[in-house]
């Protein structure tokens, strides 16, 4: 089937087979292999990507489902020369060890930073609460790391947060 | 993943009537997607309803109307269901994780199939997959499994955190289907396994879920609480959503009680509810309605946990909710 799909700001049109997923079409077909493919259950946030500006597990997705639609992988996070912030912090505060988890980290605190309201750990629901290690931690419990390098991605993920 | 073709319905209608069998709706796809590559679900025919003109949470005469392709996280933090059904809010964010909330539709969160991992696994026999082979579960490990209401059959739970804030708030289920449209008070959805596990919900085949109404909240304070195995994104090995109206005497004047992760659907605990009202708002009255409601639990050896669990869960949430 064909589809459109724009990737990082440039516009494809591919013919997929409804079975692919959308991680596999980004690695497989357009050779963006910075998205990862960890459990390819949803359960552990390495093949995270942005869908319009929200954070998705790119394992999940049909391909053919996302028609029309806009998406953001790591390859896309940083602008020319310049990472992103988030990018940034995590060098700086050493947030990986291995570094497979890393591109679904950098795009799920990409999208989690621009999600407003409470969290399951918000005292008071009604509030917009100040991103606290413990928000982050808790906004973040979708992508795993194997190293355990979470100290530092949550001191990371704090600097660009404040 | 076996084949299948891929269409994307225009209308709830439009879906309906290109409703054939092997036909499965695809919304969010967070748990659909994943049983497919799983070979446990097998459409021959995938229709895509995830972007049908169902997307809004909207006021209609002092009641709340979610529509059925809601994203989770959408729903939970909308405004007026974090001031009025805090409940809710709280049991859809407690449930999975923030990527999936992102995707996941309120109508797929209800429809979501159990995770035990018989029936997810293709080659062991499971009679909710595969009706008549049998439950290797009940010799098993049914560690995470049922303590109420299972069957011979089945000990299967459903996961939904967000199902058990409904079924306390006796919400609404909005289905249109070949047969006419209906509405199902929660929570009528979903079924007690019995000899039919196959059959996860009183839906036929065809039925489209198009809406979630919330009548106005009942009286009184309210809490959403789960037990798991980790801090976060992990399924309930015990939930309650629960609404506790105490009256100046210090009486219980209204009470509901939902509890997940302990059946086959989320279990209204309607026989601690009735022992409760009238009766002082005391941590003695509250053990009494839980060991009275769990009298008819009937754990397995290795999920024999899940009712002290369940007991103290009822009575530290009351009194918590207790002026």
């Amino acid at each position: 089937m064909d589809i459109r799909l724009t990737v990082n700001g440039r516009p494809h049109t591919l013919d997929v087979d409804p079975r692919m997923s959308l991680l596999d079409l980004l690695r497989e077909r357009l050779g963006l292999i910075g998205s990862k493919k960890g459990c390819d259950h949803g359960q552990c946030g390495a093949c995270t990507v942005l869908v319009e500006g929200r954070r998705a597990n790119s394992c999940l997705a049909l391909a053919v489902a996302m028609d029309g639609l806009s998406v953001t992988t790591v390859e896309g996070l940083a602008d020319g020369e310049h990472l992103h912030p988030l990018q940034a912090a995590f060098i700086e505060h050493d947030a990986f060890q291995c570094g497979y988890c890393t591109p679904g980290q950098l795009c799920s605190a990409a999208g989690m930073l621009g999600e407003p309201g409470p969290s399951a750990v918000t005292e008071n629901l009604l509030d917009d609460p100040e991103l606290t290690p413990h928000e982050i931690r808790e906004r973040m419990s979708g992508n795993l790391c194997r190293c355990g390098a979470y100290v530092n991605i949550v001191s990371a993920i704090s600097e660009v947060a404040r | 993943m076996r084949p299948f073709d891929y269409a994307r319905a225009a209308s709830a209608a439009d879906a309906v009537r290109r409703y054939r069998p092997g036909t499965m709706y695809l919304g969010g796809g967070t748990n659909l997607v994943d049983l497919m590559r799983l070979g446990v679900a097998r459409p021959e025919h995938l229709l895509d309803v995830s972007r049908l003109p169902l997307d809004a949470v909207e006021e209609v005469r002092g009641r709340l109307r979610v529509g059925a392709a809601v994203r989770n996280t959408d729903l939970a933090v909308h405004p007026l269901v974090r001031a009025r059904y805090p409940m809710l809010a709280r049991a859809v964010l407690t449930g999975a994780s923030g990527q999936i909330r992102n995707m996941a539709t309120v109508a797929g969160n209800l429809l979501q199939r159990t995770r035990c991992a018989y029936f997810q696994d293709v080659s062991r026999p499971c009679n909710k997959r595969r009706p008549g082979s049998g439950c290797p579960a009940i010799e098993g490990d049914h560690s995470n499994l049922a303590v109420l209401g299972h069957s011979g059959a089945c000990v299967a739970t459903h996961p939904s955190d967000m199902a058990v804030a409904l079924a306390a708030l006796e919400a609404e289920v909005h289905v249109t289907g070949p047969g006419g449209d209906r509405i199902i008070p929660m929570p009528g959805l979903h079924r007690l396994p019995g000899d039919a596990p196959e059959r996860d919900t009183v839906l036929e085949p065809g039925d489209l879920v198009t809406a979630v109404e919330l009548p106005p909240p009942p009286p009184g304070a309210s809490l959403y609480r789960k037990v798991r195995e980790r801090a976060s994104f992990a399924f309930a090995l015990v939930s309650i959503a629960a609404v506790l109206d105490v009256a100046a005497d210090g009486t219980v004047a209204g009470c509901r009680i939902a509890l997940g992760g302990l059946a086959h659907a989320p279990w209204r605990a309607e026989r601690a509810e009735r022992e409760l009202i009238g009766r002082p708002a005391t941590g003695g009255a509250f053990l009494a309605a839980a060991e009275s409601e769990l009298e008819q639990a009937r754990p397995l050896p290795r999920n024999a946990y899940k009712v002290p669990m369940a007991r103290d869960l009822i009575v530290n949430t009351l009194e918590e909710l207790a002026p």
